[in-house]
């Protein structure tokens, strides 16, 4: 039920005229305990669906915020296994939220595209989010993922334009994620107009929901990206809050921004 | 001229190469291998180039017969192409020369760049002066630390260098940040790549812009010995300089290509960058090839004495030419490399750079196993003023 269980999720909050609000972490940052103990109170703070990060020991994509937590969890010797045991932890106590997992391409291509499919899928993985894995390369995890009723979720940057964006968003399952800033996560802040602009674009193509993520970092942004967007991520606040005041404080941050995304005016 | 017309349209050599990068930077990738497509076969493009490789850079560069060295080594006759007697001392800048070019045509107005041994940085910044356009070079704290003169000698030509601390501050984490930066400035950015690694199409790029080596010590051996080489001999980090002189020899079954990977304290270590003969294939950087990796496929970090191939990957077109064998891939440790600096000094009158003396330690042996009837050609790919404070610190010299 994986894929529908993403449906499911903006489908409700839709219903209210609501967008869902996505929370990321990473897994393991401080170490896999504590971070199991966020990941388990994410859903009852306000997360409709949470995004888990895989740590990837060269993150190109990343601000210094979510670098540094990949280190933090690569340094307390997180490994793979690790994070779908997490995932499964989370599917156990949680049957109804989706839980997607966000990385990089090497240590599930180390894995085994095939192998990684089958075992995200047994721990109640929903989709996947590869970070340096564009539809040109994709076709082999693709396959597998399908295989696996894993939705395989894409990024749409704003240089995504012209013929490319139909290009990318065919074969798309889940919902679509639209990457708000030319720039690496938790950076930029971004403009709600380009935003609303690119959302509106994106829906010209496809009928999935769009999420919006990258620059998203307090309750005011997240509102005002709520109205134009199904969904948004907010990752790096919530990965500073539990490093700097720990898991209560980044669940505290969680409810906060959880109430601003579905106060949108 | 190869019998190769690798890479294929994805931009792959065989299973290797590609272009895993984030979504923003795909259209740009896209783009700019179209640009590269029209440049190279542009008939105004490639005056542009040959004239500034004659008059700027220094080309061709020569072939030398290291005589002593031959002599001492007791077997075949050792030539070396002497890519270090170029403009800013190492062969990098052919392939700066032509990206900060193509970087014009595409009217970006910034340019940024990795370095390791600071080489392709210096060469980045050297162009970047020639053509008026703002450099940026990323480089590793540990690098910065090791290459001091490489790092005047950027800020004299007006690039801003920036250092990074992630990792272990050396050219994989400078390469990582240099993509943050390009992922941020897409409009006005354009990446020179120092290796031919990366996303197509860069690989294949840095090929062909390199590729002069090779063609030219072709010519001038047949000229010189009225023979092709029985083989031709470079050390690898990334493996431009490597790529740039075999890739001419590539169809001349009878030549042997010898890469040189650096054993750092030995391949039975971990402190080592032979990613061929120590690694496993994995992505990284934009392409798939052999990788430095833990068993949960986290890059390892690499270590060489030698700021230039102390890099975890390698280009994907050497982990093709290893799996169809036609490059063979030895390595050399630091204290070889060492012992070779110094013979090479002493012998020729040459310092080469700590990067072809690992090269050289290969040399040897080879020039041993093939005999006085062999002919061998290595490259020579800078020169090693730059290594001067870091040798005299291996070998407790206070200077």
């Amino acid at each position: 039920m994986s894929i529908s269980r993403i449906s499911a999720a903006f489908a409700k909050r839709a219903a209210n005229g609501q967008s869902a609000f996505i929370a990321y972490m990473m897994a393991g940052d401080p170490d896999l305990a504590t971070s199991r103990e966020l990941l388990l109170g994410l859903p009852d703070a306000g997360a409709d669906i949470v995004e888990l990060g895989m740590p990837f020991s060269d993150p190109v994509a990343e601000g210094l915020t979510i670098q540094q937590a990949a280190q933090r969890s690569l340094l307390a010797d997180t490994k793979m296994a690790g994070v779908l045991s997490l995932a499964n932890d989370f599917r156990k106590l949680h049957p109804d939220t989706p839980l997607i997992l966000m990385g990089y391409a090497n240590p599930v291509h180390h894995m085994g595209w095939q192998v990684f499919a089958k075992a995200a899928s047994k721990a109640g993985v929903d989709g996947m989010i590869i970070v340096d894995l564009p539809p040109e390369e994709s076709e082999p995890f693709a396959q597998a993922l399908t295989e696996n009723d894993i939705a395989l979720i894409r990024l749409i940057a704003p240089t995504t334009v012209g013929e490319r964006l139909p290009k990318v968003l065919s074969g798309v399952s889940g919902f679509v994620y639209y990457v708000s800033v030319t720039g690496v996560t938790g950076d930029a802040v971004p403009d709600a107009i380009a935003v609303a602009y690119a959302v509106q674009n994106i829906k010209l193509h496809t009928d999935l929901p769009v999420a919006v993520g990258f620059g998203v970092r307090t309750p005011q942004t997240a509102q005002m990206i709520a109205a134009c967007a199904d969904g948004v991520v907010v990752g790096s606040a919530i990965v500073a809050a539990m490093h700097n005041s720990g898991v209560k404080a980044a669940l505290k941050l969680t409810a906060k921004l959880a109430k601003a995304v579905r106060s949108k005016s | 001229m190869s019998n190769n017309n690798t890479p294929n349209e994805q931009g792959r050599f065989g299973d290797f190469g590609g272009r895993y990068v984030p979504e923003t930077l795909m259209p740009l990738v896209l783009e700019l291998e179209q640009v590269w497509k029209k440049a190279k076969t542009d008939p105004v493009f490639i005056e542009q180039m040959d004239g500034y490789l004659k008059d700027y850079v220094g080309r061709p560069s020569a072939i030398y017969h290291a005589e002593r060295l031959s002599e001492h080594f007791g077997g075949a006759k050792i030539w070396f192409k002497r890519d270090e007697l170029n403009h800013t001392g190492a062969h990098k800048i052919n392939n700066c020369l032509g990206q900060v070019l193509l970087a014009k045509r595409m009217g970006k107005t910034r340019v940024i760049a990795e370095t390791g041994a600071g080489q392709h940085g210096v060469a980045t910044a050297t162009v970047a002066a020639r053509f008026g356009l703002e450099c940026v070079v990323f480089m590793g704290a540990t690098d910065i630390e090791r290459q001091k003169p490489n790092v005047f000698r950027m800020k004299l030509l007006g690039a801003k260098i920036i250092p990074v601390t992630s990792g272990t501050g050396t050219l994989k984490d400078a390469m990582n940040e240099a993509l943050r930066d390009w992922v941020t400035n897409v409009d006005d950015t354009f990446y020179v790549i120092g290796t031919a690694a990366g996303p197509h199409p860069y690989p294949e790029m840095v090929r062909d812009l390199q590729s002069v080596i090779g063609r030219e010590a072709r010519e001038q051996i047949m000229q010189r010995e009225g023979r092709l080489p029985d083989a031709c001999v470079a050390c690898i980090g990334g493996g431009s300089n490597a790529i740039g002189l075999f890739y001419p020899f590539l169809d001349d079954k009878q030549v042997r290509l010898i890469g040189v990977e650096a054993a750092g304290k030995g391949l039975h270590t971990t402190k080592h960058a032979a990613s061929l003969s120590g690694g496993k294939p994995g992505i990284l950087h934009g392409n798939r090839t052999y990788l430095l990796q833990d068993d949960d496929g986290q890059i390892a970090d690499a270590h060489s004495i030698s700021a230039g191939l102390d890099y975890p990957g390698i280009g994907p077109e050497h982990s093709y030419l290893h799996d169809i064998g036609r490059v063979e891939y030895l390595s050399a440790t630091d204290q070889e490399a060492l012992d070779s600096f110094q013979l090479c000094t002493r012998l020729e009158g040459i310092i080469p750079a700590l990067e072809p003396a690992h090269a050289l330690a290969r040399v040897g042996d080879l020039a041993v196993e093939l005999g006085e009837d062999g002919l061998i050609v290595m490259n020579m790919c800078g020169r090693g003023d730059k290594d001067v404070f870091a040798v005299a610190g291996h070998l407790g010299v206070e200077i």
